[in-house]
């Protein structure tokens, strides 16, 4: 009702309600499912074989499942259809941990919080600058001295990590920072130069009956171990932290492997063009499969006698190399959208290779390909599952030690529908988060 | 007639010193890169060469004549544990294609399927299509496999208590067994009829667009064509006395025999990629046909076309070309993802190179084996459908 002053008079109107049969719960069943004679067959169809399913799967998950057993036997006998939950209760730990030694399972759950704690915070956008490193040098040195237990320096790796970041310094900034920074750099650069060539010499001069380059730096290298906890070798490790270590840490590592291999597909010097574009395309040519079990019995052939790689870092060396070609092709994709005035205007401005990268076209193409990133995350997390194949316990393959169990045997489709929980859990967040990201991302673009 | 320097028009090349000149660069970058691939090449092939000398493994591919000496399990074309370690690669190569072909055409016909579900103005029909969608793309396809392959052989009923239908199909935990057809001299004809419709078929349809192109009139040519294609088979069986002898599979003993046996390795592998790949191309048929501008199917309606022409003349042309390129990675993953076969047992390419790496220590071989043939593969599937793309891109002046 509504009283309208129209002049002198008052009117009074009654506005009817919109029929029941267009409103409410019933209004919007009519408009949305059976709104034709065909869609309504389809709903009354749907409804029958869907509730069907359901139900099934609601008796056999819910209504008739034990919760509390000792045995597989023993769910047997109290309910003979259900499902078996006290199997994935009485083996969760193992899902989750693997074959970590038993007491000192908290350190991988404290690993696992630092991985996902690492991931959640690069995913919010006011950290996107030099913020990341910060998170990720700290976030890594926790992950690892938890899982080890002890962290090994070697002496070199020091030297050359300030090499690299004092050259990388001096070549981008020299005319853009300020003097004192410009000292720095070469500080930087020098003590790791000097200190590398010092240990370089000690390496030639101790060279003389040496048998190999590999085995003599390996040993040669001096460094310094921190250790507060017992030493847990990676054969040990297993379950969730594995899946979030290789994945997160094989794209990491892969992430500049990409952005090298697509500045080096679009160079023009024909050489360093086809190096890229042969990795690039023979790679995404095979399966991953092949890349692991290459990794299992073709990199001990590689290597000199007498050396050995941890079969971990095998996996994670063939999960990078993969995860780059894809990622090479990513990032291609964002170069190429990028103008061509912004190359033209880079070189007019008297820029070099390495500026016009670093400043203009890097910055502007890895913004483009961020979310096609995420998904691609998404993908590699999924395909670390196939580290199974060459017997490394992920958090799939801990599952499927779980089902081995004679005690449990015949229940195997709890533990899969209960991995299947879990990783739908984490990828369909991650994508939902993708999906926020290019809403946000395109907010300039789109009116 | 001497031409001052200052007035010709190809201006003076300016004196840098060597290393600034960005060819000289160029070249030297390239040098040093190449240099150091090839010293760490020579420096890995050196190790190798040491590495198998002293395992004494033998190198080179004389093993692919020796006798394999390993059965496989499921296999289309014959081979037995006496044939050579060639012929269990070719095997495995076949098992490979088989899973593959099929699983591209089934994922397809599933995928457009509920990518087309995922519009459906029926909001349960569209809810379930998403809800499926995101279930399958967010497990990974290693764990459908081990559901499906142990739910198969675990969960479903022995040969005695197989699911039947029609007293024909049964379904075991021993596989699915479908009847088949004995075979018959008339075959022969009706296949040779088969090849014939095809090419009448061709030619009438490129007959009926000529004279569209002439006339305007139109001819059925969809239909026609069909009705060539099985008609032509189907009257020389006839002819033939209609012959229709099946071997349909029976419980003998603890299994069934006759008919025809899909292992059931195969169905789990062929379920899991067509389920998990369906779900990709269902969101590439979904933008593709959302790409697609509403003032389209207007115009085309109002220009007097009817639904279908619409759909196969206007709409479907234009979504081809958004939905081709994100396709071709799809079926290129279809075939890649086949290889997660080792993990539940079917014999396929990788198994066989497995088994055959293994028994030999010949591992190099082998893999370089599976790369060269997963790139002929891959690389065929990408040149096809890149003619196609081609094909179907829109012509631009």
């Amino acid at each position: 009702m509504a009283d309208i002053t129209n002049g002198s008079a008052t009117v009074t109107r009654v506005y009817r309600p919109p029929p029941s049969q267009a409103t409410g719960a019933i209004g919007w069943m009519r408009r949305n499912l059976f709104n034709s004679v065909l869609n309504s067959i389809i709903t009354i169809l749907l409804v029958l074989v869907i509730g069907m399913i359901v139900w099934n799967f609601l008796d056999w998950a819910v209504f008739k499942s034990v919760t509390s057993a000792k045995s597989g036997q023993e769910c047997g006998k109290i309910s003979p259809d259900g499902a078996c939950w006290a199997f994935v209760v009485d083996k969760y730990r193992l899902i989750f941990f693997g074959t970590y030694p038993y007491e000192e399972q908290w350190r991988p759950l404290f690993a696992c919080i630092s991985v996902i704690a690492m991931l959640v915070l690069s995913c919010d956008r006011r950290f996107w600058n030099a913020w990341l490193a910060a998170i990720w040098g700290i976030g890594s040195i926790v992950t690892f001295l938890l899982m080890f237990g002890q962290i090994f320096v070697p002496l070199s790796v020091l030297l050359i990590v300030a090499l690299v970041a004092g050259g990388v310094g001096l070549l981008l900034r020299r005319r853009a920072a300020s003097a004192i920074e410009v000292v720095a750099y070469w500080v930087l650069a020098t003590v790791g130069a000097v200190g590398l060539a010092v240990l370089l010499w000690d390496w030639v001069m101790g060279l003389i009956g040496a048998p190999d380059l590999m085995v003599r730096l390996s040993a040669f290298v001096p460094g310094f171990t921190i250790a507060p906890l017992s030493y847990v070798e990676t054969s040990k490790w297993g379950g969730l932290p594995v899946t979030l270590i290789l994945a997160s840490y094989g794209l990491a590592f892969a992430f500049p492997l990409g952005i090298l291999a697509a500045l080096g597909r679009r160079s023009k010097l024909p050489l360093i063009k086809g190096l890229c574009v042969g990795y690039i395309e023979l790679i995404r040519g095979v399966p991953l499969i092949s890349l692991l079990i290459m990794a299992s019995v073709m990199l001990p052939l590689f290597l000199p006698t007498g050396m050995t790689i941890d079969k971990f870092l095998r996996a994670l060396v063939a999960v990078t190399l993969f995860a780059g070609a894809y990622i090479a092709e990513i990032i291609r994709g964002g170069l190429q959208s990028i103008p061509k005035g912004q190359y033209e205007a880079a070189d007019a401005m008297g820029l070099s290779y390495m500026q016009k990268t670093a400043f203009i076209i890097l910055p502007q193409a890895l913004q483009v390909v961020i979310p096609p990133l995420v998904n691609t995350f998404i993908g590699f997390f999924k395909d670390t599952s196939l580290v199974l194949i060459i017997g490394i316990f992920d958090l799939l393959n801990a599952g499927e030690q779980a089902i081995v169990d004679r005690v449990w045997s015949g229940y195997a489709n709890e533990i899969h529908v209960f991995l299947a929980i879990i990783y739908f859990c984490m990828c369909y967040s991650m994508s939902r988060y993708s999906k926020y990201l290019e809403r946000e991302m395109n907010k300039s673009v789109r009116r | 007639m001497a031409v001052d320097a200052r007035f010709s028009s190809t201006p003076p090349k300016p004196k840098v010193a060597p290393w600034n000149d960005p060819v000289i660069r160029g070249w030297f970058f390239q040098i040093v890169v190449v240099g150091l691939f090839v010293l760490l090449a020579v420096y890995l092939v050196q190790n190798t060469m040491e590495n198998l000398e002293r395992q004494k493994i033998a190198s080179g591919f004389g093993f692919l004549e020796k006798e394999a000496g390993f059965e496989i399990g499921d296999t289309i074309i014959s081979y037995s544990a006496a044939d050579t370690y060639g012929r269990a690669l070719i095997v495995g190569l076949v098992n490979t294609l088989r899973v593959a072909v099929l699983g591209i055409i089934l994922a397809t016909i599933l995928g457009t399927l509920i990518g087309i579900g995922r519009l459906s103005s029926n909001w349960l029909l569209a809810k379930i299509c998403e809800i499926y969608v995101e279930a399958f793309r967010n497990v990974p396809l290693l764990l459908w496999l081990l559901l499906i392959a142990k739910y198969i052989r675990e969960s479903l009923p022995g040969p005695r208590q197989a699911w039947n239908l029609l007293d024909a199909f049964f379904l075991s935990n021993r596989g699915f067994y479908v009847p088949v057809p004995i075979a018959d001299p008339i075959d022969k004809y009706v296949g040779i009829a088969f090849l014939i419709g095809i090419g009448v078929a061709w030619y009438v349809a490129r007959w009926a667009k000529k004279r569209q192109e002439m006339t305007g009139q139109q001819f059925p040519r969809i239909w026609a064509g069909f009705g060539i294609i099985i008609g032509l088979p189907l009257v020389v069986w006839l002819l033939g006395g209609a012959p229709l002898k099946l071997s349909v599979p029976a419980l003998q003993g603890f299994n069934f025999s006759g008919g025809v046996v899909l292992q059931p390795e195969f169905i789990a592998l062929l379920i899991g990629l067509v389920l998990y790949t369906s779900a990709f191309i269902a969101e590439i048929v979904r933008s593709g046909i959302l790409a697609i501008n509403r003032g389209q199917t207007e115009a085309s309606l109002a220009n007097g076309l009817t639904r279908g022409q619409t759909m196969r003349l206007v709409l479907l042309p234009q979504a081809l070309r958004v939905i081709v390129p994100p396709m071709t990675s799809q079926y290129l993953n279809i075939t890649k993802n086949s290889s997660l076969a080792i993990a539940i047992g079917y014999p396929d390419l990788v198994a066989s190179v497995n088994v055959t790496i293994n028994q030999t220590g010949q591992a190099i071989e082998g893999i370089l084996f599976i790369m060269a043939a997963y790139l002929t593969v891959s690389l065929s599937i990408s040149l096809f459908m890149n003619w196609y793309n081609k094909r179907i891109a829109l012509v631009e002046r």
